[in-house]
C-alpha cells in the first residue's frame, strides 16, 4: 500500500515540549480514573510515597533509599503512559488548530425566501439553524453546511481538502453541497443549512482531530474489561500474598512476610500496564493515521469496522480504471470512410471538455492530422450532453451531428427514418466485449459508425486485488456499463465479481444480500441516490466532492475524493486492532520473566531453596525488585513509536498473521524481560542502588 | 516411569479418544431432540414425566427464565438435601441408627452435592444413613450433573443460533440429559460393578468373627465421650480385646456409578475408591476411571455437531486431551520416583507406593489423581496427601486452571468456551478483526461475563486460602508448613472450582471450614451459571458471521495451542506465587 508521507515527524519537537507538560497535568485523579489499569498504578504510586515518608521517618518496613526509588518509578510508570496519551493528543490537535482558524465567526445573510432578491438580515454564523436560507456572494465565506438551493459558483476547498484547485457547485445534482469554512471565489449561492452550530463538517472534523469528544469504541472497551479484570486477578494475587507468607513465616520461623512495597511493585509489574498505558495512544493514533490519509470518519467505530470488511463494493471509474476511458479507435460502418467518421466525431466533440470529448478530438488528430476547427467561424451552436437525451453534438448549418450511448443515438436513427446497418450492432457488440465503451457518431440521424473509448485499467490494481483476496477480502466491482463490458474489465483487472448496469437499488439490495450472509460491506459513493445504499453498508465512504445527503448516510468522508482510499482505510482499521492485540500479548508474555525476578526475591528469605528459581542471577532482592518495576516503565517508552506508528502491517491470511504476531509479540514479549531486566539489574548494581 | 507405566497411560488414553467420539454423537442427537435410539423405549416416560409434573417442555426459555429455572430447582435441592441429613434418624432406611447430621456439615453437603463438588466435609459410611445417601445424595448427582449439561447445551444454542432469544427449556434439556445420558450409561456401570464384587443392597452393616482377635490400649471416656486424664495429664487407657469386625455395606454400586459419571465423586465410604468395596479390581479401576472423563470428553464433539462444524468440537477436545495427557505424564512421573527420605532410610522402593493401593500402584493412582482433578470429580483412589509435592501440585494445577480440562459434565465445556472466547479476543485483534467465535462477535457484554466466569474461581481459591492460613482454626493441617499449607490451598483449589476432591491431612468438618467451602462452591457455581447464560442470551441475538480467509480459524492446530496457552497462562500467573510457597518449596526442600 502507498505510503503517503505524513507532514509531521513522529517525534515532533513541539508536540513533545507540550506532551512533556501535558503528562503533568494529567495526574489529576479525574483523568486517571478513566483508564482503570492505570488508576491502579496511580494509586500505587500515592501508596509507596506515603510509605517512603515513613520510612524517611524512621518507622518503614523497608529502607527509605529503596522504599523511595520504587515510589519514584512507579510514578514514572504512570507519567508515561500519560505522555504516550499527550503524544497521540498532540499530533492531533496540531491539525486541530490549523482547522480552528477557519472557524471565524462570520456573519451570514439570512434571507426570508428561497430566492436571491428575497430581503435579509445579517446574523452570526453560529446563530444560524437547520433549514435556514442564506446568500453567499464571491468572496465571502460559507457559512455553515449545506445544500444549494440556487445558482452555481466556484468554491475554494483548500482550507478542507487541501486541495489547491476550485471546485464547482451548482443547485441540484451530485455536487449541491457545500461545508462551512470554504470561501466562494465567484457567483453567488442560496443555501440551505443542513446543520445546527456546533454540529457542522468542520466541527466534527475539529473536535475528531482532539480527540476531546473521543468516545471509546465497543472493541476498546471490551478489551479495557479483559485488562481490567486481568489487573483485578493480580490485585488479588498480591493482596493474599501478604497472609500466605506471613504463614510461611510463622512455619518456617525465618525472613519476613512480603513488605508492602515489594507487593505494589509485584502488582504494578503483572498488571498489564504496558497495554494499559498505550491504549488510549493507539486509538487516537489510529484516528490520526486516518485523517493523515485524507479521510474522516464520524466514530472510531466505524475504523474498527473497516478492518471487518469482507466485501468491497467499488466503482469501476476511478477506483480501478483511470477516471477517464480513451478513444481508441474509429470503426465506420459500410460506406462511411474511417477518416469521414473521425472527422465528425471530432466536430461533434469539439465543445465537448470531458476527458473522453477531449481524447476523440486528439484521437482524430494523431490519426489524420485533422486540425480542430474554429467554432465560431462554423457558426455552430453546441448541444450539450443531458441525462435524459444521453447525446451531445454541435447543430452546423445544415449539419446536425451527435454522438452518444448506442441505444440513444439508434433512436434518433428510428425517428429519422434511418436504417440502422447490421454491422453496426456488431461492432457494437465487440467493443463491449472486449471491455470497451461504444459511443456512436451520427450525422443528420445516419449511423456512420462507433468510436471505441477504452477503459485503463490502473497500472498495480490487480496485485492490489489479489493482496486482498489473500486476507480474505472479496472485491466487487460496480459498473453502469452493460454487462458484456463490465465483464471484461472484471476480468482484466482481477475483481473477484462484478455489478453491472448498477442502479442504487440494485447496488442497496446486493449489499443486503451479502449482509443476510453474515458479510461486512465496505462501498464508496458520492450520489444522493448512493446514500441509501452508503447507510445500509457497514463502512461507508462518501467523497467529499459528493452530495450532503451522501456524506451523512456515509460514516467516513474522503476529502480527496478518491475511490481508492478504501483500500487504505481497510488496511488502517486493521492495523489499529492489530497493535492492540500485539502489545496486549506482549505485556501478558512479560509476566513470566518478572515472576522469575520477583519471586525468589520476596520468598528467598522465608525458604531460602526458593533461590533456585533466581534464573537471571540477580544482584539482590532488592536490585531484583526494582529492575523489573524499572524494565517495567521503560518498556511504556520504547513502545510509544510503536503504538503510534502502528504495527507492521503486512495483508496476510488470518491465519498467516496469527503465527507472524503471536512469533514476534508473545515470544518476543517473553523473552526480552529475561534480557531487559538482567541488563538493569547490572546497571544498578553497578551504579550502588540497591 | 517404566514401560508399564507408559502402557497404561497411552491405553487409557486411546480408550478415551475412541469412547468419547460415538458418545458425543449421540448426546448430540439427544439435545437436537434426533432419533436416539433409547427415545423408542423411554420418549413415554419423557412424556409421562413432563405431564405429572405439569410443564409444556416445548415452550422456550429466554436466558432469564433459563437461568431462573436453574437456580430455582437448585435451590430447592439444596434445601431437600439439608432437611433429609438433618432428618435422617427420624427417617426410615438407616439400619445403622444414625443421628442427624451436625447443622454446619449438613449445610456443606447440601451445597457441595448440588453444585457437583461433592466435598465431603464427614465420612460417608459413619454419618449418613442409607435413605440420605439415595434420596439425597444420589439424587442431586444425577441432577448437578444435569444441570451442567443442560446450561452448556443452552450455551451451545447461543453459539449455534442466530439472531433469537431463546435458548431451550431448561426442564426439557435436565429431563432428557438424565433420561437419555446420565441414567443409561449409570446402569451399565453398576452392573458391571455389582459383576465385580462391589455390594448393591439396602441391608446394614455385616459382622465378621476376626481370625485373630487384636489386644490393644482403649482410652477411657467420661459420660460426654471426652477422654479421662490420669494426674499427669495424660489420658488413662485400659486394655481391650477385639474379636469382631463391622463392614459397612450399602446401595454402593449405583451410587459409585453416577459419582464417577456425573463428575460428582462423592463416595458411598469416606476412602472413596481406594475402598474394596467401591472400587474391587483393576477392572473396575479402569472402568471407573474412563467414566470419570467420558461424558466431559465426548460433550467436545457434540458440540462441535450442534455448532454445525465438527472440527470446532475437535480443537477444544484436542485442547483438554493435549493438557490432560501432559499434566497426567508430570504427575505419573512425579509418583514413579521414590521419596529420598526413605531411600536414605534404607526402605528401598520402586515408586512412591504411600498412601496408595496395591492393587492400583503408583501409575494407576497417579493417573486417577491427573483424571479426577482434570474433570471436576474428585473421586479418589489413593492419598493425594501423600504424593510426592510435584505429584500433589500436578492435580492440584488441574483443578486451578478453571476445571476446564474436560472439567464437570458440561460445566467443564460451558468453561472452556468461555476461555475460547478470551483466547479468540486476543488473536482475533491480533490478525486485525474485532474478534468473533463460530461467526459471532465478541463484543464488551461477551467480555463482561467472561471476565466473571475466568476470575471468580480464582478469587475463591486465593482469598479461601489466605483466610485460612491466617484465620482459620490453627489445628486444621496435619502437617504444618509448606504441606499444611498446600493442604489449604488444595481444598480451597477444590471447593472454589467445584472439584470437590481433598488432599487429606485436613479436617474440614470445622465451622470454618464447611462454611466458608460451602460459601465458595455456591458462589463457584452459579455466579459462573449465571453468567454463562447470560453470554449464550446475547450471542444468539446476534447475526452468524461467514467464515473466509480474512477470519480467525478456531479448528486448527495454531488456535488450539493458543487455547492452550490461554489457560496456562490466566493459571499459572494467578497461581504461581502461592503454589512457590507450597509444593514447590516443599519438592526443593525435599530433593535438594
Amino acid at each position: 500500500m502507498p505510503k503517503k508521507d505524513t507532514s509531521r515527524p513522529l517525534f515532533d519537537p513541539a508536540i513533545v515540549r507540550q506532551a512533556g507538560m501535558e503528562c503533568f497535568r494529567k495526574l489529576t485523579p479525574a483523568s486517571q480514573a478513566r483508564n482503570p489499569v492505570m488508576f491502579t498504578v496511580y494509586v500505587g504510586s500515592i501508596l509507596t510515597t506515603c510509605l517512603a515518608v515513613q520510612a524517611y521517618l524512621g518507622h518503614g518496613e523497608a529502607p527509605f533509599g529503596f522504599v523511595a526509588s520504587i515510589s519514584a518509578w512507579l510514578w514514572a510508570t504512570v507519567l508515561f503512559a500519560n505522555f504516550a496519551e499527550a503524544m497521540a493528543e498532540g499530533r492531533g490537535k496540531a491539525q486541530a488548530a490549523a482547522l480552528r482558524g477557519l472557524r471565524q465567526d462570520v456573519s451570514a445573510r439570512k434571507l426570508l425566501h428561497p430566492r436571491r432578491d428575497s430581503p435579509f438580515q445579517n446574523v452570526m454564523a453560529k446563530t444560524l439553524h437547520r433549514g435556514d436560507l442564506v446568500l453567499v456572494e464571491a468572496g465571502d465565506i460559507i457559512p455553515s453546511d449545506g445544500e444549494i438551493v440556487e445558482g452555481i459558483a466556484s468554491v475554494d476547498e483548500a482550507a478542507i481538502t487541501g486541495e489547491s484547485a476550485p471546485v464547482i457547485r451548482e443547485a441540484g445534482g451530485d455536487r449541491s453541497a457545500v461545508t462551512g469554512g470554504t470561501r466562494l471565489l465567484s457567483d453567488w449561492l442560496v443555501v440551505k443549512v443542513a446543520a445546527e452550530s456546533g454540529e457542522t463538517f468542520l466541527d466534527r472534523m475539529i473536535s475528531l482531530v482532539e480527540g476531546a469528544k473521543r468516545r471509546k469504541t465497543p472493541n476498546e472497551i471490551a478489551l479495557n474489561i479483559l485488562l481490567a479484570s486481568l489487573t483485578l486477578v493480580f490485585l488479588v494475587v498480591c493482596a493474599t500474598l501478604r497472609p500466605m507468607s506471613a504463614y510461611a513465616v510463622a512455619m518456617s520461623g525465618q525472613g519476613a512476610a512480603v513488605t508492602i512495597t515489594a507487593l505494589t511493585a509485584l502488582f504494578v509489574c503483572l498488571a498489564p500496564t504496558t497495554i494499559g498505558g498505550l491504549l488510549s495512544a493507539i486509538g487516537i493514533a489510529g484516528m490520526d493515521r486516518l485523517i493523515q490519509s485524507g479521510v474522516i470518519a464520524t466514530s472510531g467505530r466505524a475504523v474498527e469496522a473497516a478492518g471487518d470488511v469482507d466485501v468491497l463494493l467499488l466503482d469501476k471509474t476511478g477506483t480501478i480504471t483511470l477516471g477517464n476511458r480513451q478513444a481508441s479507435a474509429f470503426l465506420p460502418v459500410k460506406g462511411v470512410d474511417e477518416r469521414e467518421l473521425a472527422e465528425t466525431a471530432q466536430m461533434a466533440s469539439l465543445a465537448d471538455e470531458t476527458p473522453e470529448g477531449r481524447s476523440i478530438v486528439v484521437l482524430a488528430k494523431e490519426r489524420f492530422g485533422i486540425r480542430g476547427h474554429e467554432l465560431h467561424d462554423l457558426g455552430a451552436t453546441f448541444v450539450p450532453f443531458t441525462a435524459q437525451t444521453r447525446l451531445s453534438g454541435v447543430n452546423l448549418p445544415g449539419r446536425i451531428l451527435r454522438k452518444g450511448a448506442p441505444d440513444a443515438i439508434k433512436a434518433l436513427a428510428e425517428q429519422s427514418g434511418e436504417r440502422i446497418p447490421q454491422e453496426l450492432d456488431q461492432a457494437i457488440h465487440e467493443v463491449a466485449k472486449s471491455g470497451g465503451t461504444p459511443l456512436l457518431v451520427a450525422e443528420n440521424g445516419r449511423p456512420l459508425g462507433v468510436v471505441w473509448l477504452k477503459d485503463i485499467v490502473k497500472g498495480g490494481i490487480r496485485e492490489r486485488f489479489a493482496e486482498l483476496r489473500s486476507m480474505g477480502i472479496k472485491t466487487i466491482m460496480v459498473t453502469g456499463d452493460n454487462p458484456l463490458t463490465a465483464a471484461a474489465i472484471a476480468a482484466e483487472a482481477g475483481v473477484d465479481d462484478f455489478l453491472a448496469e448498477a442502479t442504487p437499488e440494485a447496488k442497496l439490495a446486493r449489499i443486503r444480500q451479502y449482509q443476510a450472509e453474515g458479510k461486512m460491506v465496505a462501498m464508496t459513493g458520492d450520489g444522493t441516490n448512493d446514500a441509501p445504499a452508503l447507510a445500509q453498508a457497514d463502512v461507508g465512504v462518501a467523497m467529499n466532492s459528493g452530495t450532503q445527503a451522501a456524506k451523512e448516510a456515509g460514516n467516513m468522508v474522503d476529502l480527496d475524493s478518491n475511490p481508492t482510499k478504501l483500500l487504505e482505510v481497510v488496511a488502517i482499521g486493521k492495523q489499529l486492532l492489530m497493535t492492540r492485540g500485539s502489545l496486549t500479548t506482549f505485556s501478558i508474555s512479560n509476566d513470566i520473566a518478572k515472576y522469575f525476578a520477583i519471586i525468589p526475591a520476596v520468598f528467598a528469605g522465608i525458604y531460602p531453596q526458593l533461590g533456585v528459581l533466581d534464573v537471571m542471577g540477580l544482584a539482590t532482592p532488592k536490585s531484583a525488585i526494582l529492575s523489573a518495576v524499572v524494565f517495567n516503565a521503560l518498556v511504556i517508552v520504547f513502545l510509544i513509536p510503536l503504538a503510534l506508528k502502528g504495527v507492521k502491517y503486512v495483508p496476510l491470511p488470518a491465519a498467516v498473521a496469527l503465527r507472524r504476531n503471536l512469533f514476534i509479540y508473545g515470544l518476543g514479549g517473553l523473552l526480552v524481560p529475561f534480557a531487559g531486566i538482567k541488563l538493569i539489574d547490572i546497571i544498578i548494581a553497578a551504579l550502588g542502588w540497591a | 516411569m517404566n514401560a508399564n507405566d507408559l502402557t497404561q497411560y497411552l491405553f487409557y488414553l486411546a480408550l478415551l479418544v475412541a469412547a468419547s467420539w460415538p458418545l458425543g454423537l449421540y448426546i448430540a442427537r439427544v439435545y437436537q431432540d434426533r432419533p436416539c435410539g433409547l427415545d423408542r423405549i423411554l420418549g413415554p416416560v419423557e412424556r409421562l414425566l413432563y405431564r405429572l409434573c405439569g410443564i409444556d417442555a416445548s415452550k422456550e426459555m429466554d436466558w432469564k427464565a433459563y437461568a431462573l429455572a436453574v437456580v430455582a430447582c437448585n435451590a430447592l435441592g439444596i434445601l431437600a438435601v439439608y432437611a433429609v441429613q438433618r432428618l435422617q434418624g427420624a427417617l426410615p432406611l438407616n439400619p445403622a441408627g444414625l443421628p442427624g447430621v451436625d447443622p454446619y456439615v449438613a449445610f456443606n453437603t447440601a451445597v457441595s452435592f448440588a453444585t457437583n463438588t461433592n466435598w465431603q466435609a464427614y465420612g460417608g459410611e459413619t454419618t449418613m444413613s442409607h435413605l440420605t445417601q439415595m434420596l439425597a445424595l444420589t439424587v442431586q448427582n444425577f441432577v448437578s450433573a444435569a444441570t451442567g449439561m443442560a446450561v452448556m447445551a443452552a450455551l451451545i444454542r447461543g453459539l449455534a443460533r442466530r439472531e433469537t432469544s431463546l435458548l431451550g427449556n431448561f426442564w426439557r434439556d435436565l429431563t432428557r440429559s438424565t433420561l437419555y445420558v446420565l441414567l443409561p450409561l449409570s446402569v451399565i456401570l453398576a452392573v458391571a460393578l455389582v459383576w465385580q464384587g462391589v455390594p448393591q443392597t439396602l441391608a446394614g452393616s455385616a459382622t465378621a468373627r476376626l481370625v485373630e482377635p487384636t489386644a490393644y490400649e482403649k482410652p477411657v471416656l467420661d459420660g460426654s465421650g471426652n477422654p479421662v486424664l490420669d494426674a499427669a495429664g495424660k489420658p488413662l487407657t485400659e486394655p481391650a480385646t477385639q474379636a469382631e469386625q463391622v463392614i459397612a455395606m450399602g446401595p454402593v454400586a449405583s451410587q459409585v456409578a453416577i459419582k464417577q459419571l456425573g463428575t460428582n465423586g462423592g463416595g458411598f465410604f469416606n476412602v472413596n475408591s481406594a475402598h474394596p468395596f467401591e472400587n474391587p479390581t483393576p477392572l473396575t479401576n479402569l472402568l471407573e476411571l474412563l467414566a470419570i472423563l467420558l461424558i466431559p470428553a465426548a460433550l467436545c464433539h457434540a458440540f462441535g455437531v450442534m455448532v454445525g462444524d465438527r472440527r470446532q468440537g475437535w480443537a477444544v477436545f484436542m485442547a483438554m486431551t493435549i493438557l490432560f495427557a501432559g499434566f497426567a505424564f508430570l504427575t505419573i512421573q512425579a509418583e514413579a520416583t521414590p521419596n529420598p527420605l526413605l531411600e536414605k532410610a534404607g526402605v528401598a522402593s520402586a515408586a512412591n507406593m504411600e498412601g496408595k493401593e496395591v492393587r492400583f500402584g503408583a501409575a494407576g493412582s497417579a493417573l486417577w489423581a491427573a483424571a479426577t482433578t482434570a474433570a471436576s470429580n474428585g473421586s479418589v483412589n489413593a492419598m493425594h496427601d501423600s504424593f510426592t509435592p510435584l505429584g500433589g501440585m500436578w492435580p492440584m494445577l488441574l483443578m486451578q486452571l478453571g476445571e476446564v480440562v474436560y472439567g464437570g459434565v458440561g460445566s467443564g465445556l460451558y468453561g472452556m468456551l468461555v476461555f475460547a472466547v478470551v483466547a479468540v479476543f486476543v488473536a482475533g485483534l491480533m490478525v486485525g478483526r474485532t474478534p468473533e467465535y463460530l461467526g459471532k462477535k465478541i463484543e464488551p457484554f461477551e467480555t463482561k461475563m467472561a471476565a466473571l466466569v475466568i476470575l471468580i474461581p480464582p478469587f475463591l481459591s486465593l482469598m479461601g486460602t489466605a483466610l485460612a492460613a491466617v484465620a482459620g482454626p490453627p489445628d486444621a493441617v496435619s502437617n504444618p508448613g509448606p504441606h499444611g499449607f498446600s493442604q489449604m490451598l488444595y481444598a480451597f483449589s477444590s471447593m472454589g472450582n467445584n472439584n470437590g476432591s481433598a488432599f487429606a491431612g485436613l479436617t474440614a468438618s470445622s465451622p470454618f471450614w464447611t462454611i466458608a467451602g460451602g460459601v465458595a462452591m455456591f458462589v463457584s457455581r452459579y455466579w459462573l451459571i449465571v453468567p454463562v447464560l447470560a453470554m449464550a442470551g446475547s450471542l444468539a441475538g446476534k447475526k452468524r458471521l461467514q467464515a473466509g480467509p480474512g477470519t480467525l480459524p478456531t479448528h486448527g492446530p495454531i488456535f488450539v495451542a493458543l487455547l492452550m496457552a490461554v489457560v496456562l497462562v490466566v493459571g499459572a500467573l494467578t497461581f504461581v506465587p502461592a503454589l512457590a510457597l507450597g509444593p514447590v518449596a516443599e519438592h526443593l526442600a525435599l530433593f535438594k
